[in-house]
């Protein structure tokens, strides 16, 4: 073999692993070692993003911490779909306690082991959208302002998916839900409501805040073991497609994830002490129908009647975020 | 019971919770054709030995290339490489220089001395191959690789048949021919060189149990053109065989090529090489028509070579002929014009196509030929038991290749047919079409263009054209492969399923399914890259 180093072009970084990879080059998931901080058995829909997302980010810190992580779990399909009784899918030491409250607990958890001078072990908190954007936020905000040592993880699949698919505050406009349905003359979700948490918690200017989806699994791993890297309160936002609340096909999972990534519907960036430090370019843009037809919470925008009209304004929402975010750099806006 | 960190109450684990019964369908990894290999005519299976030399593991990916054919340094000169023109990875951005990998492997096997071993078990049957161009050498190193005792029979006094004596030393060198084919000597196949034969049945008494007919096609298509006495009119064939041979063509300072095939590029291109200051070939339809392959064509203008399209030789003198212009009707063939020029020029060397030499046949007429050609049946067999023929004498494509394929495939039926068996062809038209690959996961890379001598240089002398890749570009270039159809461990599967079911079975092992816990998503199927796993019913 001749000196040079050779570039990996076959797959570059995309993929999972690759034999040909180095295995420091890898990411986490592509070891056949690795912890399955959440496994098998769980009861989560076919295709599940959410069950997705938690394995990818908890494995990762795992490895961050050397497995020394606590997970303080708020009540959602999460809680739901891995902890049946007498049964548990996780391999982690796992705590929960209410709807609204894991945010607290989790700040509890780090307090207490504070006191104890256990310095090593680490406090997550996760929970959906639901008990992260509405229920828990007055708690959220209360850790983020106390700068409490914990990492917060949503996992957003943009409802209350356990209970019905109801609509949560991170419900995007136009989609349909239990309790925004797809009748009237603005169908589905309203405009101009819901919250968009990772901006406010860059607003508590805590020491870390990123967002990041199941469709990009080295950037989101990247994410928490940078997260890790910081004490005090951190927030980790992950879009995990929900097939169940979504009408998606559970094959389709990761693309869905990766078209609203392509779209700039979601906005992949970091941002340290409330300044956005980098962003995720766009490799292949693409425009907000090819994410929307995918799915069934947004069909009505297809039929009976198109309605250019409202995607049209979710295509100015992506187009919003790719220059906010720089997501496109050097672009002239157009497709 | 010991407890995993800072867990302090028993509890069960969801193992015991076999989620694999809510499954309708199951994924399954499959292998499926890559275009590439569909359209070898060598039947290479181009992304298996691409797979291997990824890693640097060059000569388990040059022995994986010989299974199929012994010629992997020439075919990276002269095959055409009909496996990139319908390469997926095109689409994405450019196909993978698949011709170019051959090469080096082939370059690189020669520079190493890489040898086949001879077979361990002899069959105890003989075979005569007569012919010892490509299909005939390929028939002979696949029939000897099966342990049968082979002889070679050609007329010619060294062996490579057209790859000789009809393709020049400036598209593949002298040294590059000989060592493929040692190689097959080494391996224990007779050559008897000089060695016309005259009667196949004569050859059949002599306790050889099969024949391989593979004479090619070399008698020079005639063309009927008024021309005076002192004219010089030539044949292409007999050129390139007289320079191969050493013995110098009088062709004179200004040269006429009649034709639009490959023979006429290469016979053109000689002649510049030769001293001619000028070779112009006249051909009667136009460039997009002519038989001859692009990349010839555009060498060959490069080197200064003219072209009249839609032109036909209609008088030759001694020091100039006269041409026709033709033009092209409504259904798109030449038609004259009556418009006519002179060109000046000292000969004329027709290259108008070839005929196969049926002579040698001599009293065999129960051997059927049609149109000029041997027609085979599905085995190569000849409609005389135990004759088989294959190369340009059938009915087929007539190139490098093509004979290399039929060499494999005959001698696969002659050895079933030794052994009273039947060779049982391995079906697989499971095509892998672009849509069905994942480009997402494949970083765009452009292929690496060979370098090539500059044109005036090169018109000189006869020092190879295109020169190779280095081992730092070859593995480059192999690395693009998208690996259509087969897995090439990218780890994907085993990192997108929401149930762990997917069990990683280590380096060149794949993966499995755990069947306990896969729910029948599909999300590994639609993340495959190269399209390996497939949804299938459940039971």
């Amino acid at each position: 073999m001749s000196a040079a180093p050779i570039k990996f072009y076959q797959v570059g970084s995309f993929a999972i692993g690759n034999r040909l990879l180095s295995p420091e080059d890898r990411s986490i998931q592509s070891d056949p070692e690795r912890t399955n901080a959440l496994t098998s058995g769980h009861r989560a829909c076919q295709g599940c993003g959410e069950a997705l997302g938690a394995r990818y980010a908890l494995d990762a810190a795992m490895r961050a911490t050397d497995d020394k992580i606590i997970a303080v779990n708020a009540t959602g399909c999460l809680e739901v779909f891995s902890t049946p009784y007498p049964e548990s899918s996780w391999r982690i030491a796992w705590l929960h306690s209410l709807f609204g409250n894991a945010p607290a607990v989790a700040t509890g958890v780090a307090a207490a082991l504070k006191a104890q001078g256990k310095s090593d072990i680490r406090v997550i908190g996760q929970g959906g959208d639901g008990a992260t954007v509405d229920i828990g936020f007055g708690a959220l905000s209360g850790m983020f302002e106390r700068n409490d040592d914990v990492l917060y993880i949503c996992y957003d699949n943009e409802a209350y998916m356990n209970t019905g698919v109801q609509r949560s505050g991170a419900t995007p406009p136009a989609a349909r839900t239990a309790t925004t349905q797809a009748v009237g003359e603005n169908p589905g979700n309203v405009f101009g409501q819901g919250k968009n948490l990772p901006r406010i918690a860059m607003a508590h200017e805590i020491p870390y805040v990123a967002t990041a989806t199941v469709a990009d699994l080295r950037d989101l791993e990247a994410k928490v073991i940078k997260a890790m890297s910081f004490r005090g309160a951190r927030y980790i936002h992950v879009l995990v497609p929900c097939p169940l609340g979504w009408g998606s096909e559970s094959c389709d999972t990761i693309k869905i994830a990766r078209l609203a990534t392509q779209s700039g519907l979601f906005p992949v960036f970091e941002a340290e002490s409330g300044e956005v430090t980098s962003s995720t370019p766009i490799r292949h843009r693409v425009k907000v129908e090819e994410y929307l037809k995918l799915q069934i919470r947004y069909s009505h925008l297809f039929s009976p009647n198109r309605r250019d009209d409202v995607i049209d304004l979710l295509q100015a929402t992506a187009d919003k975020n790719i220059s906010r975010y720089n997501l496109i750099p050097d672009e002239s806006g157009s497709i | 019971m010991e407890k995993p960190f800072a867990i302090t109450l028993s509890v069960n684990s969801s193992l015991a919770n076999h989620t694999g019964s809510w499954r309708v369908e199951k994924p399954e990894y499959v292998h499926r054709m890559p275009p590439c290999n569909n359209a070898c005519p060598a039947g290479e299976n181009i992304q298996n030995w691409l797979y291997i030399a990824e890693d640097g593991s060059y000569e388990a990916a040059w022995r994986a290339l010989i299974l199929e054919n012994p010629f992997p340094a020439i075919m990276g000169r002269v095959c055409y490489h009909p496996c990139q023109s319908v390469c997926n990875r095109a689409e994405l951005d450019e196909a993978v220089g698949i011709n170019s990998v051959e090469r080096f492997l082939g370059d690189h096997a020669i520079e190493k001395g890489w040898s086949i071993p001879p077979p361990t078990v002899e069959s105890g049957f003989k075979v005569l191959v007569i012919g010892a161009g490509p299909a005939g050498l390929s028939a002979a190193y696949h029939l000897r690789s099966m342990g049968h005792s082979v002889t070679v029979r050609d007329a010619t006094h060294a062996p490579g048949g057209m790859m000789r004596y009809g393709i020049p030393k400036y598209r593949l060198p002298r040294e590059v021919l000989d060592a493929e084919i040692n190689r097959i000597k080494d391996m224990g196949v007779q050559f008897e060189m000089n060695t016309r034969v005259d009667d196949v049945h004569e050859a059949l008494n002599e306790g050889f149990s099969a024949v391989f007919l593979a004479i090619g096609a070399q008698l020079s298509k005639r063309a009927y053109i008024p021309a005076s006495e002192a004219a010089r009119i030539l044949d292409a064939i007999k050129v390139l065989h007289d320079v191969e041979e050493g013995n110098q063509p009088l062709l004179g300072r200004k040269v006429v090529v009649y034709g639009g095939g490959n023979t006429a590029m290469d016979v053109a291109r000689t002649a510049k090489r030769l001293g001619a200051e000028e070779a112009i070939i006249v051909y009667r339809r136009t460039r997009d028509k002519a038989p001859a392959n692009d990349e010839e064509i555009t060498e060959a203008l490069e080197e200064g070579i003219l072209v009249k399209w839609l032109s036909t030789v209609k008088h030759v003198d001694e020091k100039s002929m006269q041409i026709e212009k033709m033009a092209l009707d409504a259904d798109g063939y030449p038609q004259p014009t009556g418009e006519f020029e002179t060109l000046e020029a000292d000969s004329l060397i027709l290259a108008l196509g070839q005929e196969v030499d049926f002579s040698l046949l001599g009293n065999s007429a129960d051997i059927d030929t049609k149109d000029g050609v041997m027609p085979v049946d599905s085995t190569m067999m000849t409609t005389h038991p135990g004759i088989f023929a294959g190369g340009d004498m059938i009915p087929a494509e007539r190139t490098v290749t093509t004979g290399v394929g039929h060499g494999k495939k005959a001698a696969r039926n002659i050895d079933a047919w030794l052994r009273k068996t039947v060779y049982e062809k391995i079906d697989n038209n499971d095509l892998v079409t672009y849509e069905q690959l994942n480009t997402w996961y494949y970083t765009d890379a452009p292929h690496i263009v060979r370098e090539r001598l500059e044109a005036t240089r090169r018109a000189k002398d006869f020092s190879e054209v295109v020169k190779g890749l280095d081992e730092s570009n070859a593995l480059y270039e192999a690395r693009r492969c998208m690996s259509c159809g087969n897995c090439f461990e990218c780890d994907n599967c085993f990192g997108v399923c929401p149930d762990n079911a997917i069990i990683k079975l280590g380096p060149g092992k794949g993966f499995e399914i755990n069947l306990d816990y896969c729910k029948g998503c599909g999300i590994c199927v639609s993340e495959c890259p190269s399209s390996s796993i497939m949804m299938v019913p459940d039971k």
